[in-house]
């Protein structure tokens, strides 16, 4: 694990939904599929996933339902509803755009102005 | 504490056991077990990995409730919290708790009480099918809900705005079911009187038009299921064998069911006869007599047909009757009221008072938010420090103002539980009670649910009104200011809302009391006020001949008779008889005309004159003062010339003077000239609020009644002459009924309706005083404790006890100055509307003004003591060292 970032406020969401997007998974599971895809560069305390999973299941962006794992253990899955996987695309379209944006004003050089 | 206690533990663990919990312990569980496989593949020992994994997901608590939290709505485990939180804050100061449940204990019992009274008297109707449609018929002129038979007749053939009329009269006869006769109350009621009503029998059948032949032409009766219960012992046999009525024989058709008991709401009859026979009910019958209205008459209206229409309707029949019989219904006139109540007669003066009632008791409940409002907003100062540290801990706003209303409403509804339970048992009572000796009086107010649901709104309601004080405070509330200052700063010497509340609650204390006192005011005066007869020491012995069968010639031998056997009694000073006492439950009224008038219409009367026949003695018996000429004699016979003997007011308003009227000659609808032989006081006749009224008195003799009542005056005790006064009449005849009473109790009919609204009136009045003590005490003691230390500062630099107990309660006292005066002037104004109901109630009474002001003082004395005593106790050195 090389250098790890503190996570925004807010991202957190938009990631488990994208880690859920890509098949159902337990709590769990869902923590080792961001590390993944983000090759291990945020930094998230394990429990701090918990709130945030019983936040978007309450606002029926995800379900869940009990299941066994690959550990041939008891374990909730998650994953997204119709109305989760809309709620991915808008999150990525304003996270799109504010990186962008960002990026640019970052970018910028005393000559540009 | 204890049952807090296992509430409180009861409610704990079904909060712990939740299934929700349970389950997302096991998610929570399961991700450490799933972390702790990992870490063991990578080489730890299955010990060390699961330490590793619960380490590394972090604040297993702090995220487990925060899971819980995000996890969906949790009102009602909110709630269980608050209530748990709120029962711990409340039993730890039992005082307070104790103190805001009675307060509003009280408040709203006397609410629900007073709903249930409305309800049952106003807002509930008449139990009969279609009640909304049900109208009564009274006259236009003077608002009497009377109608006579041939008009009822008239009226139900000629109207065109009611499906039917029906007619019905309250009245009594000797009813004898095998053992002995006893007077027994019913209604006359017309054939179709249970068609129309749509009432099915409970048991055989009920009695027709069809079974209606001309007088005496159908003997049957139909028993009230109450007293098929009690005389008969509910017995199914009962229908169809036949009982004696006045001695005549009766068959019983039926009985009613149980939830119906007539078609007035304070009176529950024994059983109903067909009206035609009312000659043997009675005695006599004035069913052929346009001019003899005594009938209540009601019907449903045709669907469609608005009052208004009707009464038009009505009006048209009313002119074809004053030109068809312009003697009797000359200038008649006929308007609607609501029935169960006599029609407006007693409906008026019920609904009035009632409503005021309501109003009154509905200022009490208001009182009593003020009060507790200014307690609880008292509480949120002192709990400042805690409120300030939830709120410094990150507690938001809105969770400590829910915990705030919680509790508010928690002691609201327990108050309302607790005044609910004291009404209900109240309620009961009254049900049940029978105020009037003589008459089977029934007070229709049994709680029903919607007295449950309104006690309980009331109880919410008042919870959220004085659970809203504190608000302001809170949400201004800087938790940083408070925790470094240790209080919320000084005293502001501005007034505040809580000051507002207190001077508001004394207003509406005052008012309560200064309408109890002119109401006890009244009651006293109308005991003292001049009746025209002296009921003290009097007995009266009430009885119809008729209910022994006797008619003719034989009532005035057998008045004679008792007359004679009674005053040879030992001990019997003297005796009259009347045929019904003045002040009683029935009256007898009658159109008289000067001597030159020829056309006896009713618009030429000379006045509407009560109307009596009594005996010679009746007049030294009950106590009247004869004021000119002479009394009545037995020579005053059939065969003598008529005379009277007439009061002052009668004389007046018909000779014009009382010492013109004298010998003077007045005449009655039927030309009979009468000369005046006597005048005597006048008195109360019918309530004891009328007007002066003219009455005038017959000699037995000439004008013959059955219904017989004899008045004893002795020199013994009143009770001991009962049993000689039965043995007497017994042996005279031994089916005769009658009831024997002192004058004195029997004119609890009278008295009847000021002393319950002397009684309502008292104890609201007492409620409102009590309210005023605890509010007094509460602002007292809470502004002395908030000042303590500076009074203990002013001792120590040698303040006297004078200018401690100003400092301490100098504002308490004028804000109670001045909600004092503001609450006499309102309950001044507010009397007026009691003048209405309760007897010479004056406002204007310096001794009521006097008795308030003395009251109001001796409250705020009596609330004020104790926190002086405390101020003036304030030990310095003791409070210095405190801080």
């Amino acid at each position: 694990m090389g250098e790890q970032a503190q996570i925004l406020p807010g991202t957190l969401d938009l990631l488990i939904l994208k880690a859920v997007s890509l098949g159902p998974l337990h709590g769990y599971g869902v923590l080792l599929r961001i590390a993944q895809i983000t090759a291990s560069a945020l930094m998230i305390e394990q429990g701090a996933l918990y709130p945030a999973l019983f936040r978007l299941v309450r606002q029926g962006l995800l379900k869940a339902s009990w299941g066994t794992s690959e550990n041939n253990r008891r374990a909730k899955f998650y994953e997204l509803t119709v109305a989760g996987r809309r709620r991915l695309h808008e999150e990525t379209d304003g996270w799109n755009r504010l990186a962008a944006a960002i990026a640019s004003a970052l970018a910028a050089r005393p000559e540009e102005i | 504490m204890k049952v807090l206690d296992s509430i409180r533990y009861r409610i704990a663990a079904l909060f712990q056991r939740s299934p929700r919990n349970a389950e997302m312990e096991e998610e929570l569980r399961s991700h450490v077990q799933h972390r702790a496989d990992d870490l063991e593949r990578s080489g730890l020992s299955r010990a060390e990995a699961e330490r590793r994994a619960r380490v590394e997901f972090g604040g297993y608590e702090r995220y487990r409730q925060e899971s819980y939290e995000a996890g969906g709505n949790h009102f009602f485990e909110r709630l269980l919290q608050d209530v748990r939180f709120g029962l711990r804050v409340l039993a730890k100061s039992p005082g307070f708790t104790v103190v805001a449940v009675l307060t509003l204990a009280l408040a709203i019992g006397a609410n629900a009480v007073v709903f249930s009274m409305l309800n049952g008297l106003v807002l509930r109707p008449l139990n009969v099918p279609g009640a909304k449609s049900l109208a009564m018929i009274e006259q236009g002129r003077d608002g009497a809900p009377m109608q006579s038979y041939p008009d009822y007749l008239d009226l139900r053939e000629r109207n065109r705005s009611f499906d039917d009329l029906v007619a019905y009269q309250i009245t009594r006869a000797g009813l004898n079911t095998g053992r002995d006769a006893a007077p027994a109350w019913l209604y006359e009621a017309s054939g179709n009187y249970f068609d129309v009503l749509g009432i099915q029998p409970y048991l055989g059948r009920f009695f027709h038009a069809s079974d209606e032949h001309g007088a005496n032409s159908a003997p049957y009766i139909v028993l009230s299921y109450a007293y098929w219960s009690s005389h008969f012992g509910g017995d199914r046999g009962a229908v169809g064998r036949t009982v004696q009525l006045n001695k005549h024989p009766y068959t019983i058709l039926g009985v009613a069911p149980p939830e119906f008991r007539g078609t007035e709401l304070f009176y529950a009859p024994d059983f109903w006869v067909p009206l035609v026979d009312q000659e043997q009910v009675d005695g006599w019958s004035g069913l052929k007599s346009r001019g003899n209205r005594d009938m209540e008459v009601v019907g449903h209206l045709k669907a469609g047909v608005s009052p208004a229409q009707a009464t038009a309707d009505l009006n048209s029949v009313a002119a074809y009757l004053g030109k068809a019989y312009p003697k009797e219904d000359d200038g008649m006139s006929f308007k609607l009221a609501r029935p169960g109540l006599a029609g407006d007669m007693l409906g008026g003066p019920v609904r009035a008072f009632l409503a005021g009632l309501m109003a009154l008791a509905g200022l009490i409940l208001l009182a009593a938010c003020a009060n507790l409002g200014s307690l609880f907003a008292a509480r949120a100062a002192d709990r400042s420090r805690e409120i300030a540290l939830r709120l410094a801990l990150g507690s938001s706003r809105k969770r400590i103002l829910r915990q705030l209303f919680t509790e508010a409403v928690m002691v609201s509804l327990m108050g309302g539980a607790a005044g609910l339970a004291g009404s209900v048992v109240l309620l009961r009572w009254l049900s049940v009670w029978q105020p009037v000796s003589s008459f089977p009086v029934r007070v229709p107010v049994s709680p029903d649910w919607h007295v449950y649901a309104v006690a309980v709104l009331l109880a919410l309601v008042s919870g959220l009104l004085f659970g809203v004080v504190p608000v302001r405070q809170v949400l201004r509330a800087n938790p940083y200011e408070v925790v470094k200052a240790g209080s919320t700063g000084v005293a502001g010497r501005r007034f505040t809302v809580r000051d507002l509340l207190l001077a508001t609650q004394i207003a509406i204390c005052a008012v309560l009391v200064t309408s109890s006192l002119v109401a006890v005011r009244g009651l006293v005066r109308s005991l003292h006020s001049n009746f025209g007869f002296a009921p003290q020491g009097a007995v009266l012995v009430d009885t119809d001949l008729d209910m022994a069968g006797y008619s003719g010639d034989r009532v005035a031998i057998m008045q004679r008779r008792a007359l004679d056997a009674v005053t040879e009694l030992p001990g019997v000073t003297s005796a009259g008889l009347i045929d019904r006492q003045p002040l009683g439950m029935g009256w007898n009224t009658n159109v008289v005309f000067k001597d030159s008038v020829t056309d006896m219409k009713v618009s030429n009367k000379a006045a509407d004159a009560y109307q009596y026949r009594i005996s010679p003695g009746y007049f030294h018996t009950a106590g009247t003062t004869l004021l000119m000429g002479r009394t009545l004699t037995w020579h005053d016979d059939g065969k003598a010339p008529h005379v009277a003997v007439v009061n002052a007011e009668f004389a007046r308003e018909v000779f014009g003077s009382v010492a013109g009227a004298l010998g003077g000659y007045y005449k009655l609808q039927d030309g009979t000239r009468i000369q005046v032989a006597g005048i005597v006081e006048n008195g109360k006749y019918q309530t004891l609020t009328e007007d002066q009224q003219p009455a005038m008195f017959f000699p037995i003799l000439q004008m013959p009644s059955s219904s017989t009542t004899l008045v004893v005056r002795s020199n013994r005790e009143p009770q001991q002459l009962v049993t000689p006064l039965q043995d007497a009449l017994y042996k005279l005849d031994a089916g005769l009924p009658f009831t024997i009473t002192t004058w004195t109790k029997e004119l609890d009919t009278a008295l009847f309706a000021s002393r319950v609204a002397t009684v309502s009136l008292g104890v609201l009045g007492v409620l409102g005083g009590m309210l005023a003590v605890t509010g007094i005490f509460g602002m007292a003691a809470y502004s002395v404790s908030r000042r303590l230390r500076e009074l203990g500062i002013r001792i120590a630099l040698g303040a006297q006890r004078r200018e401690v107990l100003g400092a301490a309660l100098g504002r308490a006292f004028r804000l109670l100055a001045f909600g004092s005066a503001a609450g006499l002037a309102l309950g001044l104004l507010a009397t007026r509307l009691l003048s209405l109901i309760v007897y010479q109630a004056s406002p204007r009474d310096p001794l009521v003004l006097f008795g308030v002001v003395l009251i109001m003082l001796l409250l705020d004395l009596l609330a004020a003591w104790i926190p002086a005593q405390r101020a003036l106790k304030a030990d310095p050195l003791m409070l210095l060292r405190e801080e």
